[in-house]
Parts: structure tokens; sequence; C-alpha cells
């Protein structure tokens, strides 16, 4: 059994605008020990479903199921998510300055953490910090443990975030873009602290973020979000090398070439859809070069894809490679892909 | 060098640019932060000239200082053979339909009360160029030629994508057809489908009037895209200037090559490939800036001639004279700086070396011998992907 299994989730939230429909009928399940990367651009839902789950989106009409070691986080009681959160799932966030309190130390803001679950003496709580501390690489922590978080600098705060969100040894670690805040060479220290706690603990990971360089580089397995639905899941390489939906491949494309040939880039035509009253159909389907009548009225659902077991992808496209092929070569040739809207508009 | 070149737009020589601290008591030292220190560059018409560098670095400043939005602190600023580097604000006003700049947030540099449309018409009233239904008309033009819909002239900013908000950060700067545009984070703030279509963009428009660009970003995928030749910077100084492929191929600087072995690539094959170098410590404060060559308290090949002797930018191992690098101890092709223990050699510097060693250094170097000490295995795993 997973860990955490994600069931039809849907959030929506209303404003001045009406009913912003953010997630519509997310799935996925997370195995102990695993990363689960979530990828996707501003908009695709990828931050908001984890933080629905960890009862962080106040105001928000939610439905579905998120089982966690056999607990429904989505009915679960103040109390018991209190009890949960910090404890068995550990959260880091993207920028480590506002998730820290300026006016607490460092030290401070874990002994709490420690203590809140609990039932440990100061001194032993502080020692813990103080370990914590090293095992993220901060310097002289028996030090640094007294500073406050503006004296860190942004990769020490990262860091120091991390040791919180590890500090009572959590089942499952949520980072929602750790490291977009970051410069590169910062970035790279602080994924392989990640990674290294998560081999000492065993701890799975769900990263969110929208550089694919990063899932590349630590994702086992790869969820694509857009338009508040999943497009595709697989593990990275199949994702990377063969994958299904026309989102992923717009995706992959759109990035400039590290080391090849400097060709014109392909970005993706148009915008991504508002979530205020989303198409029909696919979501993707008034960007896709490939789109067909039915994608504009029916939106596919999340069916097996390729030969790889786990690879899905919600796309009416077939899922043989070859019939895919051969398919999308006659819709480019009847519709060249330069007939989407342009980048202006709205 | 000094002979002039009608090829170049652009030559800055020995640029400096200090920020005061606020100083703690009447009978303090002035403290300065040194944002820029000794830069000397030159950009070819028509050309893209990248200029990478992480937070802190002086990239932006450098930038600022280029357009004259900063009075200088010292060196020179030669653009279409004229000197503007000691020009009144008065004597830049012509000179500034000539060098424009796209920032990074246009939600930050639009004014988010005024129409999309009269903003971009704000370069024609500031210079009494055009008016009513003239400038209307080149708005809507300059509104066609970024790929934004004229009849759009309307919304406010909020009411814009992050996209079009972008595309009419370019619009303004095309106003009057500029010889320079300085491009600070163009499109860091963009997604990436929505980057490239920008930097597509930012490619067309350069080929149909000739632009030359100052391409300022941390992202090196997208530097690399769209640079001729690209500068590296650390601390306030150049480490490196090479053509793109050249850097990217050869670099010859510890820091470049730390740099570029720190970008997540998108692509599984070439990450599990490739050895990470994890540098040691943070950058160190551009109050008091290490001595000699700036990288050294975090290079993994630092030595005691690096710690005493300020390096000079000059071609190295038989580099083309296009590739300079300012490096006691250049890398050479196929040289793997994982090889190096960052904290073995940090920690003996601090044994040799400690009288040299500012503060700041002297931290990072200290905490690298201690982790020498207490555990050189894992000493050893932080410098080298395992």
């Amino acid at each position: 059994m997973p860990l955490l299994q994600v069931e039809d989730l849907r959030v929506s939230f209303r404003t001045a605008d009406g009913i912003v429909q953010a997630v519509r009928g997310v799935s996925y399940d997370v195995e102990a020990g695993q990363t689960l990367g979530i990828v996707g651009e501003s908009g695709s839902g990828k931050s908001v479903s984890t933080q629905t789950i960890m009862g962080l989106t106040r105001g928000a009409q939610v439905s579905g199921r998120a089982v966690f070691e056999g607990k429904d986080l989505l009915t679960a009681s103040a109390g018991d998510m209190q009890r949960i959160r910090g404890a068995k799932i550990g959260m880091i966030f993207q920028d480590p300055l506002t998730s820290l309190h300026p006016y607490y130390k460092v030290g401070w803001q874990i002994i709490e953490m420690i203590q809140q679950h609990e039932s440990v003496s100061k001194e032993d709580a502080r020692k813990r910090a103080v370990e914590l501390l090293r095992l993220v690489g901060i310097p002289h922590p028996d030090r640094r443990v007294d500073d406050y978080p503006h004296q860190f600098s942004g990769g020490m705060r990262q860091r120091a975030m991390i040791a919180m969100a590890m500090a009572l040894n959590p089942a499952l670690l949520i980072a929602d873009e750790p490291t977009t805040a970051l410069d590169v060479t910062v970035q790279a220290q602080v994924l392989r602290v990640i990674q290294r706690m998560q081999e000492m603990f065993g701890t799975a990971v769900i990263l969110i973020t929208h550089d694919l360089g990063v899932i590349a580089d630590v994702a086992d397995e790869v969820l694509v979000m857009y338009g508040g639905e999943v497009m595709e899941r697989a593990d990275r390489r199949t994702l990377f090398f063969n994958s299904h939906h026309p989102y992923t491949e717009g995706l992959l494309q759109s990035l400039p070439a590290y080391g090849g040939a400097r060709e014109r880039l392909r970005p993706i035509p148009g915008q991504p859809p508002s979530l205020l009253s989303p198409p029909p159909g696919c979501p993707f389907a008034p960007r896709c070069p490939y789109v067909m009548d039915r994608c504009r009225t029916e939106d596919p659902p999340l069916a097996a894809a390729g030969e790889e077991p786990g690879h899905i992808s919600a796309c009416w496209l077939p899922h043989r490679g070859s019939e895919r092929a051969e398919l999308r070569r006659k819709l480019l040739e009847a519709e060249p892909a330069g007939t989407a809207p342009s980048a202006g508009g709205a | 060098m000094s002979t002039p070149d009608n090829d170049v737009l652009l030559r800055v020589d020995n640029l400096v640019k200090y920020f005061p601290v606020k100083s703690s008591g009447y009978f303090q030292k002035r403290e300065y932060v040194h944002a820029v220190d000794g830069v000397s560059l030159s950009v070819r018409r028509g050309e893209t000239f990248g200029i990478v560098g992480e937070t802190g670095s002086g990239k932006s400043t450098l930038g600022r200082s280029i357009a004259r939005l900063y009075d200088i602190t010292a060196g020179s600023i030669t653009f279409d053979g004229e000197e503007i580097s000691r020009h009144s604000q008065r004597r830049m006003r012509p000179l500034r339909r000539q060098i424009q700049m796209i920032f990074q947030d246009p939600m930050g540099s639009l004014n988010p009360r005024r129409r999309v449309g009269s903003i971009i018409g704000d370069p024609f009233a500031i210079h009494g160029l055009a008016t009513g239904a003239e400038r209307k008309r080149r708005v809507q033009d300059l509104m066609e030629r970024v790929g934004l819909n004229p009849e759009h002239f309307n919304p406010i900013p909020a009411e814009c994508t992050g996209g079009q908000r972008q595309r009419s950060g370019v619009a303004r700067a095309l106003a009057f057809q500029p010889k320079l545009i300085i491009c600070d984070e163009p499109v860091s703030a963009l997604d990436v489908s929505i980057q490239a279509q920008v930097i597509n963009l930012l490619a067309d428009l350069q080929a149909e009037f000739g632009l030359t660009y100052i391409f300022i970003a941390h992202d090196l995928s997208v530097v690399r895209h769209v640079s001729n030749n690209v500068a590296v910077m650390y601390l306030g100084q150049l480490t490196e200037i090479a053509p793109a492929d050249d850097l990217f191929t050869v670099a010859r600087h510890p820091y470049t090559g730390a740099l570029l072995s720190a970008v997540p690539l998108p692509d599984p094959d070439q990450s599990e490939r490739r050895e990470q170098i994890i540098l040691v410590g943070d950058v160190p404060s551009p109050i008091a800036p290490p001595s000699g060559c700036r990288f050294h308290p975090r290079c993994p090949k630092a030595a005691p001639v690096c710690v005493s002797t300020v390096p000079v930018l000059e071609p190295k191992l038989g580099d083309r004279p296009v590739h300079v690098a300012a490096c006691h101890l250049p890398m050479a092709q196929g040289e793997n700086l994982a090889d190096f223990h960052p904290t073995i050699a940090a920690a003996q510097r601090v044994i040799e070396g400690g009288g040299l060693l500012s503060g700041d250094e002297a931290e990072v170097s200290t905490v690298a011998a201690e982790a020498l000490a207490t555990a050189p295995d894992a000493a050893q795993s932080e410098g080298r992907r395992q």
C-alpha cells in the first residue's frame, strides 16, 4: 500500500471574479522512500494540491480523498492534522525567509517544533537541533543555533528549513519549489542535502518545481500538471525520452538545448487556460499542435500509455508508439502548428 | 585594444561602482559595498553579450552603471565612440534613446495604474515626439512588432499575463530604435513555455533592427542560447570572458567550471554522467572582499599565489585572444575539478596563510578544517558527487 494515496482531489476557491477551479480531479500515489516530482507552470495547481492535503488552503471547497498511513487527511480533525503536520509530514517552501519567524532564533524554532510533538527536555531538544544543523551542513552549528534567520544566507536558511522539516523524522517531506529562490551553486548544495537526508532516513519526498532540470536530477517518478489536472505520469527516464502527452513534449521542446546546436526555440504558442471557466475538453487543447475535434469536447481520462508499467497519460492520441507517430504526422499536415493563436490577445 | 574600432559599440574600462554602507558611528571608517570592482569589456555591434553571475555578483549593478542609471565611482564607458561616464543627466538624455533597458519584473517596471498602451507611449511623450493620433499609431505599431494585439491598448498591467507584460516592456524599449538594449533577467520571471516565446521575440527583433544586446541572467542555458560572447562575474569582478561555445566547452576559471557543473540539466542521461562540483561555503561579503583572487577561499585549486596576487584577465593555455580568464591556475581541457578536494585545499590554506585571510574567509576555511578533522569522508563527499 502506498504511503500517500490521493484520489480525485478537487479544490476550488470563491473569488470576486467567480469560482476558480484550481485543482480538477487529481489522483496520484507516493511510495515510501520514493521521490515524486510534480512539474508544471504557474497556475497548474501543483502547489494548491499539496497544500490542500496538508490542510493549508483555508476557505477552499475540497473534495476527494488523500489517504496517508490509512487516514484520510481531508476529513481528519484539526487536532489530528496538527499531530501529523511537521511530525509525520515535513514541509519546505520556496522562500525560507518568510517561513522562518524573524523574531525567534533559528535554534529556538527547531526546539519548539520538537517539543511540540515529543516530550523531551529543552537540553535534549537543543542537542538534537544542533545535530540537525550539523547534518544539513551549517558551519559551527553549536554557535549558529543561536542566530536569527536574518543572520543566515539564503542557502543556509533553506538548509535550516530542511533541518526543521526533518527534525521528527517524517515519513514524507513535501518540498514546494525549495530551490527556486536560490543560485545554481547553492541549489546544488541544497538538493544534495535533501538527497542525503532522504538516504539516511528513508523519507519519501514530493518535490514540486517548474524546473525540468531539477526533476531530471532528483525525481524517481514525475507527475506533469496543467490547468489543474494531471497530464502525464511516468518514471523519470520515460518522461524525458519517451513521453506521451503533447504538453510534456511542448515543455521539453521549449527549453534551450544545453550543449546542442543553437536552434530557434520552439515555445508552446498561446497562454495557459483560465481556471475561472476552463474549457470543457482537454485543458491543453487550445495550444496543442495535434488537437482533434474530440479533444475540445471530451476531457481525456488518465490511461495507460506506452510500454512502461505505471506510465499514464491523459490524451486521446493512441497509446501505441507507432500508431501515435503516424496520427501525429497526419494531424500536423492537416493543420500546421502555426495556426494556433499567437501569444497576443486577452 | 587601444585602437579605435568601429565594430565596437560599447567599451567599458575599469568600471568601479561602490555603494556606501551606513556607518554606525561618527568616527567610524566609512565602509563600501564593492559592487563592481574594475570591470573591462567591449561589446561589438549586433552581438548579444551575456553576463552571468549569482546573486550579489554585481551583474545588475554593472548593467545599470552602463546605462548610467548610477553615477559610477571610477572608470570609463565609451558608447558609440563617445565617452559618457561623466555626462550629466541632461547630456545623457539624447543618448537614452539609444540605450534602453528591459527589466526582470514587468510588474515592477510598468506603472500599475496606467494603461499598457499609454505606458508604451511614454518614450514619445518624454522626448516630445509624436502626439495624439500619431503617438497611438506608433504605439500600436510597436505592439504589433512584439506580438501584442494592437487592439489591447487599454488593459492595466495587472490584467495582462506575465508574457504580455514582458512584451510591453520590450515594446517600450524599442520606441526609438535603440542601438543597445540592456536586458536584466528579462525572462527569469516567466514560465518555460512563455520564456521561449520572449527569447524568440528578442532574437527576431535583433535580426530585424540590428540591435545589440547585453543579456544579464543567472540561467546559464538561456545565456548560452542567446549569447555570442559571455562574461562570468563573481563578487564584482569578471573571472572569464569567452565566445559562448568556448566557455561552455572549455571553461578555464574554476568558478566557471563549478557554476556550469551546478546547472541542472533537463536530461537524465547527461545529469547522471556528469560530476557535479559542490562549492563549499557562501559568497564572501562584498564589503571586505578577499585578497588576491576573490574566489580563492572557495576554490578547489587555490594556492598561496591566489591569496597574495590579483590575477589578470588574459588568454590561458594557448587560447585565442577572445577567450580570457583571470586565474593563476587555469583548468586544462578535460581536467576534473572534482579531483581536487576543496575542503582539503581550504584547510591547508588556514595553516599556511592564516594571517592573509579575512574574517569571512577564515570562517569558511575553518569550517573546512573542522570538517576534515572530524569526518574526512563527509568532507570528501561534500566536494564530490557520489
